[in-house]
């Protein structure tokens, strides 16, 4: 069912470091974000949000908004077209246009119904002149609200007297519909008997960890510019992962069909997993059509991301595995309650697969439990579910070396996942990289090198935790042009967040055997490409770059015909190697520039055209050697010395490739050690800037050094696994070893802030 | 024949075994044939034309964009498990 393919080891393009194609413009402030489109009579947008996390509206007061001067409409969730639409069949069809999206859940999230389910639901949205006047104006509408007592995390969730979040839920456990529950759904992973084979472990230890939800902390805000203008046709600029997605789910918010929208590509400044979801363009839509048919362009502020959009999700694990005298893993459970927010759908799925997927272990129990809390809907995270069961496994794991001393390294090497191996959800890996990779750990400088305790008075130590992500496919297209001058223009439709122009150019390049520099990446509109999934998963260099080589090899038997027309001779007789069409049978050649200068007569432009709907993905895991520094004083934890080490199939832009491991491993120890929504004991937030959300800065860090392990995927053409999510996976249980190593004592909850290092070194 | 995995919770409805063989040139002739060997299981794993949302299938090493109209070849363990999104 899959092509398994063979790999060149040298390379004209993939492997190089061009100049990124998009760098000027970024470099100088010329690439157009949200932020900076202008149309015509552009007016603005805001949002009114629940000052309360738990609340049913009783009643909503718009007309003092509507008669202030300089507004021009307010909205409600009762403006939603779909809404209106609530109980006819054509909510069905919407619903079935967009796949695995709980469109009537999303509503309710974008535009707050009947309650309010975190502080920060949007209730209502005013557009006015200027962005002053809209804020103004949602300070004179009045909502009536019965507080309800807020859920604040999972235990107080399944308490048998929580509060009831979604009194309408039908939540799924273990195939049984069950009503009046926090807890959206319950599945189960099993491999063997573990239950039973806990029994024949020598040893076996259990424990559990809490973690506190996260958010992506990407620096542009959302943001939204909508025209619906006269003749019904809507179009959108926003800053997103997928315009595709935007596309279709303003369009099923809407009631309109996905040709009446178009969703225009702009730059987006950090997603993270954060944008893959839809906040502001439907309410930007209604504000539009409401105000004369005016654009309306909204952008949160600050607060309203941390309040309003989806972060990562906290929640409880709980971890026992039991090993044998041999140093096998015999047996394996892992219970994951993860916050969903306010609506179901956190990433339980990953968190079950990626939980155990390190390890060869014969005998896996996984419940994974989906928890309705009074806190914003969660949404991805690179690499979703990941590094919160990493952190509590990887902790485990360095216990149990600690107590059968055993090397940590060899231990893991010993029961690594290999091809073959089943993952916690009985999937077989096909050809993975996990054993090269450790092997390249232990011998590595950092591994092999000791501590440089450069203070004495403060305190030192060292961890190692491994992580996994399956990486995605999905559907690409890819759009080329032989121009007259001999290069090519590439459309596309991924969003560009991490260098995917250049990575997906670079394998159309290498392909057609020119310099990347004759290719012209761009990414238009949702009318002008093929359909292209979202920017998420690591798959953008893996599927687009594939529909790439997919459509570069169209292009080049389009171009032998124009050959063959050109020499009159038969097109079976032109050979193609290095960017030159040969004869076999003469001296004639021909390079891709030179035939581009004659191409007309034989038939007008040459252009391809290529769409993947790729199944397959190639599983990436990575490690982090971490080394930190602990000032006992203030209980101050700096990381002193990290080392990310990765396969990654093959690495068509080193440096990009550098710089997407490094920023993880980076996210990854600010979610260990200092971020957190700090919950109040009313449910709501406290720290929402970032002067009190303390995410680490460049001064915090050290370089991130990174070992990039090449171990091709087979099913992909130059070997590509997607990149992006594995290096946020291992840091946070990197870090809680390194803590254990320095102080002797475990921290189970993050973060692991100076406040909880305090209590260690006070008590110890 | 088929190797097909279920979900934990239709185990039950199979005797319990890891997987179940079962005949079919593609996805949809697999699951017709599993509804005729333990009546009641399609209606769990498919919704009018599709998979059901929420439910992906995993035919080989990874999962099926074509749905239904996977091909099947002889041995392929398919998998039905829950979806997963990437960040």
């Amino acid at each position: 069912m899959t092509t398994n393919f063979e790999y060149k080891k040298d390379y004209n393009v993939i492997g190089t470091n061009p100049i990124r194609h998009d760098g000027y413009d970024k470099v100088t402030g010329r690439a157009i974000y949200g932020a900076d489109v202008k149309l015509p009579g552009l007016i603005w947008g805001e949002v009114l949000r629940s000052p309360y996390p738990h609340a049913r509206i009783k009643s909503i007061d718009t007309s003092k908004a509507e008669k202030m001067s300089g507004v021009f409409s307010v909205i409600t969730s009762k403006d939603i077209p779909i809404n209106q639409n609530k109980n006819n069949d054509n909510l069905d069809q919407i619903q079935k246009r967009v796949l695995n999206v709980n469109l009537k859940r999303d509503v309710d999230n974008i535009l707050a119904n009947d309650k309010v389910l975190y502080k920060g639901h949007a209730v209502a949205a005013v557009s006015a002149s200027d962005r002053n006047t809209a804020k103004e104006a949602c300070k004179l509408i009045d909502v009536e609200y019965e507080i309800l007592e807020p859920v604040k995390n999972v235990d107080e969730s399944i308490d048998k007297n929580a509060p009831i979040l979604l009194e309408d839920l039908e939540a799924d456990h273990l195939g049984k519909i069950v009503t009046n529950t926090n807890i959206a759904k319950h599945f189960r992973h099993e491999l063997g008997n573990a239950d039973n084979d806990f029994k024949n472990s020598d040893y076996v230890l259990e424990k559990e960890f809490n973690l506190q939800m996260v958010h992506q902390g990407y620096i542009e805000p959302h943001n939204a510019t909508a025209h619906w203008d006269e003749n019904n046709h809507l179009s959108l600029w926003s800053s997103t992962q997928g315009m595709f997605a935007v596309r279709d789910l303003t369009a099923g918010f809407l009631d309109l069909p996905i040709s009446k929208v178009t969703s225009n590509y702009v730059e987006i400044g950090g997603g993270f997993g954060g944008k893959t979801k839809v906040y502001l363009p439907p309410l930007a839509a209604i504000l539009s059509k409401k105000s004369g048919h005016r654009p309306v362009k909204m952008i949160m502020d600050r607060t309203s991301v941390f309040q309003g959009s989806g972060p990562a999700p906290g929640g409880k694990i709980i971890v026992k595995i039991g090993v044998t005298n041999d140093g096998k893993i015999n047996s394996g459970a892992v219970d994951i309650k993860l916050e969903a927010g306010a609506y179901p759908g956190s990433a339980i799925p990953a968190a079950a697969v990626c939980c155990l997927a390190c390890y060869n272990i014969p005998n896996i129990k996984v419940d994974a439990y989906d928890i309705l809390v009074n806190k914003p809907k969660s949404a991805a995270y690179r690499a979703p579910g990941s590094p919160q069961v990493s952190f509590a496994v990887e902790s485990v794991i360095d216990d149990i070396c600690e107590k059968m001393t055993w090397d940590k390294i060899d231990f893991r090497l010993a029961n690594a996942s290999k091809e073959g191996t089943r993952k916690p959800d009985g999937v077989l890996y096909h050809k993975i990289g996990f054993i090269e990779t450790l092997e390249a750990t232990k011998k590595s400088n950092h591994w092999n090198s000791k501590i440089n305790k450069r203070d004495k008075n403060k305190i030192y130590g060292r961890g190692l935790a491994c992580g996994y992500w399956h990486n995605g496919g999905n559907r690409s297209t890819v759009d080329l042009i032989l121009q007259d001058d001999g290069n090519i223009a590439l459309n596309e439709g991924s969003a560009d967040i991490g260098g995917t122009r250049t990575s997906i150019s670079m394998q159309v390049a290498e392909t057609l055997g020119i310099p990347v520099e004759n290719i012209h990446p761009s990414i238009p509109d949702t009318d002008t490409i093929g359909f292209t999934a979202t920017t998420g998963g690591s798959r953008t260099t893996y599927a687009t770059g594939y529909a790439g080589w997919e459509a570069a090899k169209k292009l080049i038997d389009e171009m032998k015909k124009r050959v063959s027309i050109l020499w009159e001779v038969p097109q079976e007789e032109i050979m193609f190697k290095d960017g030159v069409f040969c004869s076999q049978t003469s001296d004639l050649k021909l390079s891709i520039d030179e035939l581009a200068s004659k191409i007309n007569p034989t038939g007008g432009p040459v252009t391809s055209t290529a769409s993947v709907n790729l199944s397959a993905a190639g599983n990436g895991f990575g490690i982090g050697i971490c080394d930190i520094e602990i000032d006992p004083k203030t209980g101050k934890t700096d990381v002193v010395r990290y080392t990310a080490i990765q396969d990654v199939g093959k690495a068509i832009y080193p440096q990009y490739a550098i710089g997407q491991i490094q920023g993880g491993a980076v996210q990854g120890i600010g979610w260990a050690l200092n971020e957190e929504y700090y919950i109040e004991k009313d449910g709501t937030m406290a720290n929402t800037s970032f002067l009190d959300y303390r995410m680490p800065t460049a001064l915090d860090m050290p370089n991130i050094d990174v070992i990039l392990v090449e171990v091709p995927n087979p099913l992909h053409p130059f070997g590509v696994r997607g990149v992006g999510e594995v290096p946020i996976v291992p840091p946070l249980g990197a870090v809680a070893n390194a803590i254990k190593d320095a102080t002797g004592t475990r921290l189970y909850n993050t973060p692991m802030n100076p406040i909880k290092i305090l209590e260690v070194i006070d008590n110890g | 024949m088929a190797k097909l995995f279920l979900p934990y919770h239709l185990k039950k409805e199979t005797n319990n075994e890891d997987f179940v063989q079962v005949e079919g040139k593609n996805l949809r002739e697999v699951i017709d044939n599993l509804d005729k060997m333990y009546p009641g299981t399609k209606e769990h794993l498919v919704e009018g034309n599709r998979i059901k949302p929420g439910l992906s299938a995993i035919c080989g090493y990874s999962a099926t964009r074509k749905g239904l109209l996977q091909e099947l070849e002889e041995d392929t363990e398919v998998h039905f498990l829950p979806s997963i999104a990437g960040g």
